[in-house]
């Protein structure tokens, strides 16, 4: 909402300077969010009248000009404007005037004395798009200040109205509000009921009663539509931010500037019968004031006559009804209330919005439209003449709007609120908003005014006595409750301490967008069924992510592209997947996952190291340090990893995440020129901790023997050590590899896994014979199992 | 004697010479060796009477006690010597750097929830979660904004496709909900501890510029109990500006607003006393006590229980605390961006 602050301080005139005023709006909820000055800062200049110019002697665009400015005797002034002409007034900055950034001095132009200087609007600084002076009206008073002619002390206000407030959707809205908040008085425009003058009227009938509980029309004759809209009027509206269209226009929006009721105009000659609001037939079309053709939903209210639908209630007029300046001559003038229930969103699923919505659908005070119309009738007798008829009320009082009483408990605001507020304190703010107050003692009764569509519940009038006692006088007190300790988990590390762990293994965390491209999801998730959004944002963003792998390629990607030459990602995010109906949200699997990847060298540039790539084991010795030890893998198929050098990560058998290094088709299509290595888990398994098991240290001395075991190349070593870590031997500790080699030594197909064992008893020194039978018969069940044998 | 004091001092000024310790023993060798000069001075000896012999015997053990003396010594200065010598040689270029890994470092907006939450986490605040495709019934109705309320608007939503009833959470409030029935359910609707958590997340608008993403992040407060006032959200809410920017050198206003799921609301603005952005207002929060509809959609008795809320924008946070000018760069993934946050 935009407004002059000179007509606000028309209608209630606190002793605060602009910027006090601004602030005490905005602490009440009234936030201020621009402050225009109408002009600049400047002095000197008034209204002046050119008496006779001729041609400047040594310039051919140069005019020397007689001016009267009201100074006694006339002033010689040089003036470049093209639109100089005897007779026309015109601003005029004289000796002595200070415009923004420079002062009038008596000066030679090309040899001629020039005192003063004409001014165009701009050089005022007041934006018109006009070349040349600007041009006054034929009785702007000579010698008068611009200042005060053009009433140029004043600012435009923009404050942001929060949908609870449409009673502030206007100057007397916020005049009330002001006057509440400051007991300056509040002086509102008399209206008093305009006689009817002709026997003119319009039947109103009521089909909708429950959309529309009260109407008001009211046939003007014989309107003069083109009159000229005054200059007193054309001003506001443009300092309320609205373009002055025709004196018809112009009068329904400054009443619903000045008093917030929404009115429309109708040419009456082209209305048939009796005016119904009521509920569209099927089929029915009705083109727009903005040109729109709409076929109106069924809950969209009309205003029609006994032939067609003439306008969308409280939402827009049609394109045909309305009044045509110089050509309507009678007009059918509408002032009504609709229930806010039956304008709210109408609008919206039309894609536009306009002023009369915006007021209806957050509630317009219903007992204002018999003084609006009034209003209006008045000022368009009073500038285009004519006759008014009758006002024409239809009414079903059983459906209007009518604020109930609340109840209100005193001491409870005092408890929500943490202020000790006087009973009478509150009993003052209540009636400075015009709350009437009844019953006494600790239960009140409070009712809201007509046009406070805010207050229905407790709440809402504590929070009216908060803003009158200024929310900055409560005071700001740490809060009382129970000291107790916070849980914590030993079993499960917070989330802070993986981004630690990660970031400490040399990955950067980053944050992608959870909706991606859907080649993304095909690529990277083999899912050709993404969720996807209904609206989405860019076709890059229109279908929700069911992994992180993508983003993390992405961000390589792009990372690539700005030359980086090793790069390590990780984010933890939720992924989208379809679900059963037990999910929190039914249907849709939620699942929070942490991933990472590798790329380029397998350690920063450095000296005295050979370089070589990341690759796969680098990458799984930090999932070993993640998830605490060894890392149960398998080998797998993922649709985003290369089939020879991809594994499910599995704990107690159960996959919890995947690790690979990116298929080489993907390494092209998105231009990474070597593969990234990456891995993807379940947030919750990377998050999960041992609890520590003690156990007695052995007191006697361990034996280490090492063997080399020669298998086929495509053994696993992984199932190797489980199957022999899994002997009964009480004393086997442990079995570890230390070296795979093939080549040289070992036949074709072949490869040789050297295997470090220890062997420990609880109670004794092992003896070597022990050791030696303990280590046959590994060597046997690795015979047996895998088809090992000794290396020679 | 002068012979045996000549010895000394041939022997110190063949100890002296020699060069290394193969030297020093073969120097040795004449001296203190089996047919050393002293040696060879004890063996005559014998041919002297007793009292003699005593008395050449100790001038030449005295002499043999110096030369041994003069022995250990130079024995000593070439150990240290050659210590010198390898120290000197294996001596290293501090100045290269060192190898292998190094850190990598966290998101900036999570660096700002960590500390986010170890503040409220230092006066019992605990830390929730809940799902970003959420329900309609959640993410608006249950606070308070039904269908076509007129606050709808104020959130550009995003929907699936094919399902009407969910979206993606427009802010981090239907956490509230979710918390407060669990709470409630435990309950039973009897005495009930306070309730008390943040809850950070992600959340979602269509929305697109330099100052909005259609993904950020939101962190919710939510205290509930039978003590819970306004003067207390707003202790608790300037506690956490002075703590999180690490100074009581702000102005902190709360003014008047609007949110369906709040009653009374106010808009939290701050201005820093110096720095940049000196005496600017500064939108940081959203806040209110928890309006009584939403209490009972939680389950929760709101005619014993009061509790304020707030909502604030992580990302707006931490370009405040970094100075950082462009929220969009939080998600470009960018690594010379993000590196700066790292120790």
């Amino acid at each position: 909402m935009q407004f002059s602050e000179n007509w606000l301080r028309s209608l209630c005139n606190p002793s605060l300077d602009s910027a006090a005023l601004c602030h005490l709006l905005t602490m009440a909820g009234l936030e201020v969010e621009e402050v225009h000055a109408a002009a600049p800062a400047f002095t000197g200049v008034v209204v002046a009248q050119i008496v006779a110019f001729e041609k400047h002697p040594n310039a051919d665009r140069l005019r020397v000009c007689t001016v009267d400015a009201g100074q006694g005797a006339p002033l010689q002034i040089v003036c470049g404007a093209p639109n100089v002409e005897v007779g026309m007034k015109a601003p005029c900055a004289i000796v002595g005037a200070k415009l923004p950034g420079f002062e009038i001095k008596p000066a030679k132009l090309r040899g001629v004395e020039s005192f003063g200087m004409m001014c165009s609007a701009d050089e005022l600084g007041m934006t018109q798009a006009h070349d040349g002076l600007l041009v006054l009206p034929a009785d702007a008073p000579v010698g008068q200040d611009i200042r005060q002619y053009l009433a140029l002390d004043d600012n435009s206000i923009v404050i942001k109205l929060t949908p609870n407030r449409p009673d502030c959707l206007s100057l007397a809205g916020i005049a009330r509000e002001l006057s509440a908040l400051t007991d300056a008085p509040l002086q509102l425009p008399q209206i008093t009921a305009v006689p009817a003058t002709a026997d003119v009227r319009r039947a109103v009938v009521l089909d909708a009663p429950q959309a529309c509980p009260r109407y008001f029309g009211r046939v003007l004759r014989n309107v003069d539509t083109a009159a000229p809209t005054p200059d007193w009027m054309r001003q506001r509206l443009e300092r309320c931010g609205v373009r002055s269209i025709s004196i018809a226009v112009d009068v329904t929006n400054y009443v619903m500037l000045e008093l917030g009721q929404p009115l429309h105009a109708f040419d009456d000659d082209k209305l048939q019968g009796a005016i119904h609001v009521r509920l569209p037939k099927q089929g029915e079309c009705l083109t727009l004031l903005n040109g729109q053709d709409i076929e109106p939903a069924a809950n969209m209210l009309l205003i029609a006559d006994e032939a067609r639908a003439l306008a969308l209630a409280g939402v827009m007029g049609g394109a045909d009804s309305g009044v045509q300046a110089g050509e309507t001559r009678n007009i059918f003038l509408e002032s009504a209330f609709f229930q806010p229930d039956w304008i709210v969103g109408r609008a919206r699923a039309l894609n536009f919005s306009s002023d009369a919505s915006h007021r209806f659908e957050r509630g317009v005070d219903p007992e204002l439209a018999a003084r609006a119309i009034e209003r209006a009738t008045a000022l368009i007798l009073e500038i285009c003449g004519g006759e008014a008829g009758p006002v024409v009320e239809a009414v079903d009082a059983a459906q209007l709007p009518k604020n109930q009483p609340v109840r209100f408990r005193p001491e409870r605001a005092r408890r929500v609120l943490g202020v000790a507020v006087t009973d009478a304190d509150m009993r003052s703010a209540f009636e400075r908003l015009a709350l009437q107050v009844s019953a006494d003692g600790d239960v009140w009764q409070v009712v809201a005014p007509s046009y406070r569509f805010d207050i229905a519940i407790e709440e809402d009038l504590i929070e009216e006595i908060a803003r009158v006692v200024g929310y900055d006088n409560i005071p700001a007190l740490p809060p009382q409750g129970p000291i107790t300790m916070l849980p914590t988990v030993e079993r499960k590390r917070p989330v802070t301490a993986l981004r630690h762990l990660l970031a400490g293994r040399d990955y950067q965390e980053v944050i992608s967008y959870a909706f991606v491209e859907e080649a993304w999801e095909r690529d990277f998730a083999g899912n050709a069924a993404p969720i996807k959004l209904a609206n989405p944002i860019a076709s890059q963003m229109s279908v929700m992510r069911s992994s992180l792998i993508g983003g993390l390629v992405g961000a390589l990607a792009s990372n690539i592209r700005h030359r980086a030459t090793r790069v390590r990602l990780f984010e933890i995010g939720r992924c989208f997947l379809g679900g059963d109906a037990s999910e929190p949200v039914a249907g849709y699997r939620q699942p929070q996952r942490v991933a990472a990847l590798a790329w380029g060298g397998s350690s920063r540039e450095q000296w005295g190291v050979p370089a070589r790539k990341v690759d796969f084991y680098d990458v799984k010795a930090d999932l070993e340090v993640l998830l605490g030890g060894d890392v149960d893998c398998r080998a797998a198929v993922h649709p985003a990893l290369h089939p020879g050098r991809c594994a499910e990560v599995l704990r107690d058998g159960k996959a919890i995440g995947v690790l690979g290094e990116l298929h080489p088709a993907l390494v092209q299509k998105y231009e990474l020129v070597t593969p990234p290595v990456v891995f993807e888990l379940e947030l919750g398994e990377a998050l999960s901790l041992r609890f520590p098991q003690f156990r007695e240290i052995a007191r006697f001395p361990a034996v280490e023997r090492d063997i080399a075991l020669v298998v086929d190349a495509g053994r696993s070593v992984g199932e190797m050590l489980a199957g022999l870590r899994a002997g009964t031997d009480a004393v086997l500790r442990s079995v570890e590899v230390f070296d795979v080699y093939s080549g040289k030594g070992i036949e074709p197909g072949f490869k040789s896994v050297a295997l470090r064992i220890v062997l420990q008893h609880t109670d004794r020194t092992l003896e070597d014979a022990e050791a030696d039978s303990v280590v046959g018969g590994l060597v046997a069940r690795a015979a047996e199992l895998f088809g090992a044998h000794l290396r020679a | 004697m002068d012979q045996l004091d000549q010895l000394i001092t041939e022997a110190q000024t063949a100890f002296s010479a020699a060069p290394d310790a193969n030297a020093l023993e073969q120097a040795k060798a004449r001296f203190l060796g089996k047919s050393g000069s002293v040696t060879e001075l004890l063996k005559g000896l014998g041919k002297l009477d007793a009292d003699a012999r005593r008395a050449a015997g100790a001038e030449i053990n005295r002499a043999k006690t110096a030369i041994e003396t003069a022995l250990e010594s130079r024995r000593d200065a070439l150990r240290n010597a050659q210590l010198q010598a390898q120290l000197a040689a294996e001596a290293l270029d501090v100045t290269l750097p060192g190898r292998g890994l190094r850190q990598g470092g966290i998101h900036p907006v999570n660096r700002t929830l960590e500390r986010v939450e170890t503040l409220f986490r230092s006066i019992g605040f605990e830390v929730a979660d809940g799902p970003e495709i959420e329900t309609d019934w959640h993410n608006f109705t249950a606070l308070n904004t039904p269908d076509n309320h007129p606050a709808r608007s104020m959130h550009d939503t995003f929907y699936l496709e094919g399902a009407s009833e969910v979206l993606l959470r427009t802010h981090t409030s239907p956490v509230q909900i979710r918390t407060m029935q669990t709470h409630a359910a435990k309950y039973q609707g009897g005495d009930m501890p306070e309730l008390r958590i943040i809850a950070p997340g992600r959340v979602y608008r269509v929305d697109s510029d330099a100052t909005h993403s259609p993904m950020f992040h939101q962190v919710e407060g939510l205290w509930i109990g039978e003590q819970i006032s306004f003067a207390g959200l707003k202790g608790v809410v300037i506690d956490f500006l002075q703590r999180f920017f690490e100074t009581d050198e702000m102005q902190v206003r709360f003014r008047p607003s609007f949110f369906p799921f709040t009653e009374p609301s106010a808009e939290i603005d701050f201005a820093f006393m110096s720095g940049p952005n000196k005496g600017r207002w500064l939108e940081i929060a959203g806040c209110g006590m928890v309006h009584p509809k939403v209490l009972a959609n939680g389950g929760i008795d709101a005619d014993r229980y009061t509790g304020f809320a707030f909502g604030m924008g992580l990302d707006r946070l931490t370009m405040l605390r970094y100075g950082v000018n462009d929220l969009r760069l939080f998600f470009d993934n960018d690594v010379r961006f993000l590196r700066q946050f790292n120790d």
